[in-house]
């Protein structure tokens, strides 16, 4: 019950961003088509966040993907992740926490002008597997790394 | 005062861009510790990265990614002075865009 309404509230604030930003021009007809992917952002379960995005949650470990982040990280609010990959034709790459309360942390839509690599930085509450997936000639690959939290960066 | 800082420099095959921006990235879990009350969620949601006018990346986030966040590509095909631009727009309805050339 609590969680539909979180849902419902979720959704009217994003489409209330998408009108207001259309209203003001500030969109072009381009960029309204890749808008942002808020079923994927909802889910709890890991599986889920995957299928909302991708209609699959098949991934195939890959040794073309690396993940640097920290060992340990002592402060879980500020965990820096660099994902680089050797694949071709990158479509996307996401990054993932698994034990996250909403375990998808950030999608990359990519072009033939990029390389394959992204760098940011992500919070997280507790310690976990991070998951980098590549999306690669409608392929999904990933690579895993645990990244142990000792003050988790979710909540006050 | 711009929210996004750029740097983009040519450094061997590619061009890297490296980008700061200030934003409170709150993600609505949080309370304020005076008053009890919680904290509404406040984040970035799409980030926009153009080379020359051309989009080449949109990053999608959530309220994950850390306070003031930072972001770091590397464009393929970019030239000493050419133009990149980054915007970004939040779940508030704001948003920023700034450019630099590449160096």
């Amino acid at each position: 019950m609590n969680m539909k309404r979180r849902v419902f509230l979720k959704g009217t604030l994003a489409s209330g961003t998408v009108a207001v930003a259309l209203g003001a021009g500030l969109l072009t007809s381009g960029q309204v088509l890749a808008s942002w992917p808020e079923s994927a952002f909802g889910p709890r379960s890991f599986s889920d966040a995957l299928k909302n995005l991708h209609k699959s949650d098949q991934l195939s470990a890959s040794d073309k993907i690396e993940i640097e982040a920290p060992d340990i990280a002592e402060n879980g609010m500020v965990v820096p992740i660099t994902v680089k990959t050797s694949l071709g034709n990158v479509e996307s790459i996401q990054i993932l926490v698994e034990k996250g309360n909403s375990p998808l942390s950030s999608s990359f839509e990519m072009t033939p002008a990029v390389a394959g690599f992204v760098s940011t930085r992500i919070k997280m509450g507790q310690t976990s597997d991070v998951v980098a997936v590549v999306k690669s000639g409608g392929k999904l690959y990933s690579a895993r790394k645990e990244v142990k939290v000792t003050i988790g960066g979710c909540g006050g | 005062m711009s929210t996004i800082r750029i740097r983009a420099r040519v450094q061997g095959d590619v061009t890297e861009v490296r980008a700061l921006i200030r934003h409170p990235m709150e993600t609505g879990q949080r309370k304020d510790k005076k008053t009890g009350q919680a904290i509404p969620a406040h984040f970035i949601q799409q980030v926009n990265c153009e080379h020359n006018g051309k989009n080449v990346m949109t990053a999608n986030w959530s309220a994950s990614i850390s306070t003031n966040p930072y972001l770091a590509f590397d464009l393929k095909d970019a030239k000493a002075g050419d133009t990149v631009k980054i915007s970004w727009s939040d779940n508030t309805g704001k948003s920023d865009a700034a450019d630099v050339k590449v160096g």
